[in-house]
């Protein structure tokens, strides 16, 4: 038999299928760009006053307009800067995690990593009396300290992914309690304001408190981006990676800090917003195709799910809502059906 | 040859637990949860003396400590029926599904019976306990049903790892809905919140009354259904073979398990891992045989919860941890083993 | 043509624990055959197939590529002539043919470096080297188990490495494609001259399609090879444990072990029924 050389055909098909993809990815992340502008426009129009389109770009570029220059500028644009930045890291660190453990219910939200740094935030808020950027830093070294326990705890033993969810869940279960003897402690006064920063919130958004989640997007996003083809390669298993020239662990633990700290950030700023991290992921596949490399496009989907649930939570209904239990609300469902997806498949999970 | 005779006599033996041995792991449980029982009415932010305490026992309140014990029967007794509920019902579930994770918590149960009472509190006016038990105890069927459902989709049915993860995620997809009802909700969070927590701190005589019934009747569907249960541990289709009516068994066997935990939910809050841990600590004792295995599951669990409502008022004197926090520090670490002593296959 | 590679096993030893698998072990790996690693279950055959490919490492000893330690040289320049294909590869749900095959692409690219055309040729040959092209498409999960592992191959060859190692490349098959996965590998030998290295399970199909035999027994190499002198009754009670009649296939002239039970033979009905009263 004679050396195949690549037919005509089989080298346009591949690289029209390439071609073709690249394109279609290129305009959903277009749209999904797009659709983020829209709704940030919107969330500094719309308000207990409402500001025209002109008044609202002029505040941007930094004109002053009388009243709008205020509402606009120092009350609402933290918020909807503080909604993209942790859309962006929570979606963005969701997907990391989902594709190097190889499953969609991986993510920091399911496996006790958010729960870590929400206990270690309401600790340092309530008894320790913490706030700012110190919050923040609890927050991040407790993620980090349960993100580590939890993988030694599921690989020490040999073992893979399912394993790694269910000890997560356990970690978080006996987080969660912890958490809610923090809020047992806190007066009533504070109880309101607990629950509501638990459950994930964007009240009160200030640029001193977005000053560390940007600088870790800043930072960390590059970092991720730079480990994407090595997440590609581990989603073929850790032998398959390792044949095709990736240091698995180093890979992994790069991975692992810099999504960690993302969610850390994020989390310490705006709360767990529940199931972000989760969600974005699973959606952007479903848009863009599992062609290529998820972070950036999980990354967007991430910001217009929590700018939109956050438009939705203050005025889609008669109270205010914060973010979290509206992303809680529509996510756990889609939680539930994903299982009900898998399973029906007979997929291994 | 004597040897390998000898030998096989003591395998036997061991395989037929010698009830000798049961009756006195009975025994030790009996008088161990007496010992605590008594700790927990002389325990507290006042310790009583011996003295005061038969007084108070006798419906004496001229002291302060005989009032403070007077205090404490009610919670003792309370913590003694919510762990010996949760430590059946979760043996029960563990047997039905034949799942070494299943657990009211796991499952979702819990958060189902939760919902449906703070929907009740916040919606619907409810304020007596009685209310309180009949929202929960729905609650917690139709999420039982419901994870049992989506665990058993696909292939292979309900393993331990679809059952767990399916139950953890209606349990995050209830969480959700509870926060969302009870959020806008400032004038009754408080209400909400103490009672989410789960304890055994605020007990009376009024409020275990109501759940007597519920207790009782689950008790008894329970215990009946013990030796149906060790044929289902055979696989069905073996079960099926011996006799039993499998589908039967199984919702007779459920249905005493949400009474249980439905019940103990509603008046204690929402419990976890009792069922889950008490047990497989009991399968170490007696053995798998569900005759034995499911009372020394509510006497252990009686015991767990009463030395966790103990351990609570000791660790943060003045002040009180509630038993749900306690069991939960002490459970998950019993079931993250659990999950790593089983090979990945049979997850 | 590829270039000639020495792959070289010397006095490798590892042990899990307690546990010694591999027992200073050596090996020179022929360059440009065939070869196929035999043995019993737990005879340390894909412990050591593992290790060549630095997915273990050694206690002591080296496995030299080029006269250099795999476990030592950048994981990039290894993978860019060393190829691998593991027992149980996993694809990750939805993922098509052409992009499963473009994955074996990662050793060939920087960190933001951008597709290009020989990337595109790479994957277009290895799917027609494999016959895939027309599964291009298609999404790996609805592919039948020979389809699946020929997109497998066809990945390990987008990698374009001159050395294919190989760990039971035939399990979960039936006999059909089995026969055509190791013949597609053939095809790959004869053609371009690339070096393979695969643990088999089955005796007669290892004899059959390698150039060389590795028979593994505790830890070391018992027997290596021409087929033909490797697979002899004598091997096969030692390394297996079991008595056997090694005729010559008549249809590739190779050895053909046929292996002998304690019944079903000539003789053994009659020891059967002897032994029956006692």
């Amino acid at each position: 038999m004679s050396a195949p050389a690549a037919t005509g055909s089989t080298l346009d098909r591949v690289l029209g299928a390439r071609v073709r993809r690249a394109k279609g990815r290129r305009r959903v992340m277009l749209i999904l760009v797009a659709l983020i502008a829209v709704v940030v426009v919107v969330s500094l129009m719309v308000g207990q006053t409402f500001y025209s389109f002109t008044d609202v770009v002029r505040v941007i570029l930094g004109q002053d307009v009388p009243g709008a220059s205020f509402t606009v500028g120092r009350l609402r644009l933290p918020r909807v800067v503080l909604a993209t930045a942790a859309g962006l890291s929570f979606g963005m660190a969701g997907v990391a995690f989902q594709t190097m453990l190889r499953n969609p219910l991986a993510s920091p939200d399911i496996i006790g990593i958010s729960a870590g740094a929400s206990a270690a935030a309401a600790f340092a808020i309530v008894i320790l009396g913490l706030s700012g950027t110190a919050v923040s830093l609890v927050a991040i070294v407790a993620g980090l300290a349960i993100a580590l326990l939890v993988y030694l705890l599921a690989f020490k033993g040999g073992g893979g992914g399912s394993r790694l969810i269910l000890i997560g869940i356990g970690i978080a279960a006996m987080l969660d309690s912890v958490t809610a003897y923090v809020i047992s402690r806190a007066g009533q006064w504070d109880l309101q304001e607990t629950l509501r920063w638990l459950s994930g919130s964007l009240n009160g958004a200030s640029w001193q408190q977005l000053a560390p989640t940007l600088l870790a997007l800043v930072v960390l996003a590059p970092v991720l981006l730079g480990q994407s083809r090595n997440l590609a390669s581990l989603q073929l298993g850790d032998d398959t990676a390792s044949a095709l020239g990736v240091r698995v662990e180093r890979s992994r633990l790069t991975v692992l800090v810099a999504a960690v700290g993302l969610i850390a950030f994020a989390t310490a700023a705006a709360g767990p917003i529940a199931f972000v991290a989760f969600l974005s992921g699973p959606i952007a596949a479903r848009i863009v195709g599992p062609r290529g490399s998820l972070l950036v496009p999980s990354a967007l989907v991430g910001a217009a799910l929590v700018l939109v649930a956050d438009l939705c939570g203050q005025y889609a209904f008669g109270t205010r809502y914060p973010v979290g239990v509206v992303t809680g609300v529509l996510g756990a469902p889609y939680l539930v059906y994903l299982i009900v997806r898998t399973n029906r498949a007979g997929g291994s999970l | 040859m004597t040897a390998t005779i000898t030998r096989r006599d003591s395998n036997v033996a061991s395989l037929r637990r010698p009830n000798r041995v049961r009756l006195s792991w009975l025994l030790a449980l009996v008088v161990l949860l007496a010992l605590l029982m008594v700790a927990s009415l002389a325990i507290g932010s006042r310790t009583v003396s011996i003295g005061d305490m038969l007084l108070g026992l006798g419906g004496s309140l001229d002291t302060l400590g005989q009032a403070a014990v007077n205090k404490r029967v009610p919670r003792t007794l309370l913590a003694a029926i919510v762990g010996a509920a949760l430590g059946l019902a979760g043996a029960v579930m563990q047997a039905v599904t034949r799942n070494p994770l299943a657990d009211p918590s796991i499952l979702g149960v819990n958060m189902g019976a939760s919902l449906a009472v703070v929907t009740g509190i916040a919606w619907f006016g409810l304020s007596t306990a009685t209310g309180y038990i009949w929202a929960a105890v729905a609650g917690a069927a139709v999420a039982a049903v419901f994870v049992y459902t989506v665990g058993s989709l696909g292939r292979g049915g309900a393993t331990p790892l679809k059952l767990a993860l399916a139950g953890a995620a209606t349990s995050a997809a209830l969480a959700s809905f509870v926060t969302a009802v009870s959020l806008p909700r400032g004038d009754i969070s408080a209400t909400i919140v103490s009672w989410q927590i789960g304890g055994v701190g605020g007990a009376s005589f009024d409020s275990i009354r109501p759940m007597l019934p519920f207790f009782v009747a689950g008790c008894a569907i329970s215990l009946l259904a013990a030796r149906s249960l060790n044929s289902l541990a055979l696989g069905d289709d073996v079960a099926a073979s011996l006799g039993e009516r499998v589908a039967v068994v199984r919702v007779v066997a459920a249905l005493g398990a949400v009474l249980l935990c439905g019940a103990a939910t509603a008046i204690a809050g929402p419990i976890g891992f009792v069922g889950l841990v008490v047990p497989h600590l009991c399968r170490l004792l007696v053995g798998v045989d569900q005759r034995w295995l499911l009372p020394f599951s509510a006497l252990a669990g009686a015991v767990l919860l009463v030395a966790a409502d103990v351990i609570g008022r000791v660790v943060a004197r003045p002040g009180e941890i509630d038993v749900g926090i306690i069991t939960a520090l002490i459970g998950a670490p019993v079931f993250i083993a659990i999950v790593r002593r089983q090979r990945v296959r049979a997850l | 043509m590829t270039h000639n590679h020495t792959l070289v096993v010397d006095t490798l030893s590892l042990a899990y624990g307690d546990r010694t698998v591999i027992d200073a072990l050596d090996l020179a790996v022929p360059s440009g055959r065939i070869s196929a690693i035999v043995g019993p279950n737990a005879c340390g055959k894909s412990t050591l197939l593992r290790t060549m490919s630095r997915l273990l490492a050694p206690r002591t000893g080296h496995v030299l590529l080029d006269g250099a330690s795999v476990h030592r040289m950048p994981a990039k320049e290894l993978a860019r002539t060393m190829g691998l294909l593991p027992q149980s590869p996993t694809a990750p749900e939805g993922i098509t043919v052409a992009d499963l095959v473009g994955r074996g692409r990662q050793p060939h690219q920087g960190i933001f470096s951008r597709w290009t055309r020989a990337d595109d040729v790479a994957v277009a040959d290895a799917l027609d080297a494999t016959q895939t092209a027309e599964l291009a498409d298609r999404a790996v999960d609805e592919l039948s188990g020979g389809q699946r592992q020929r997109v497998w191959i066809a990945m390990a060859l987008a990698q374009q490495t001159d050395v294919l190692l190989l760990d039971e490349p035939t399990t979960f098959l039936d006999v059909s494609h089995q026969i055509e996965v190791l013949d597609l590998l053939t095809d790959l030998n004869r053609s371009k001259g690339t070096t393979i290295v695969m643990v088999l399970h089955d005796l007669n199909l290892a004899a059959r399609y390698a150039d060389h035999l590795v028979a593994l027994a505790g830890g070391r190499v018992y027997a290596e090879g021409e087929p033909a002198a490797v697979l002899t009754e004598d091997v096969v009670r030692v390394v297996f444990g079991i008595e056997s009649r090694v005729i010559t296939d008549p249809t590739s002239e190779k050895p053909l072990m046929l292996p002998m039970g304690r019944h079903h033979t000539r003789d053994a009905g009659a020891a059967t029924r002897h032994e029956e009263p006692t």
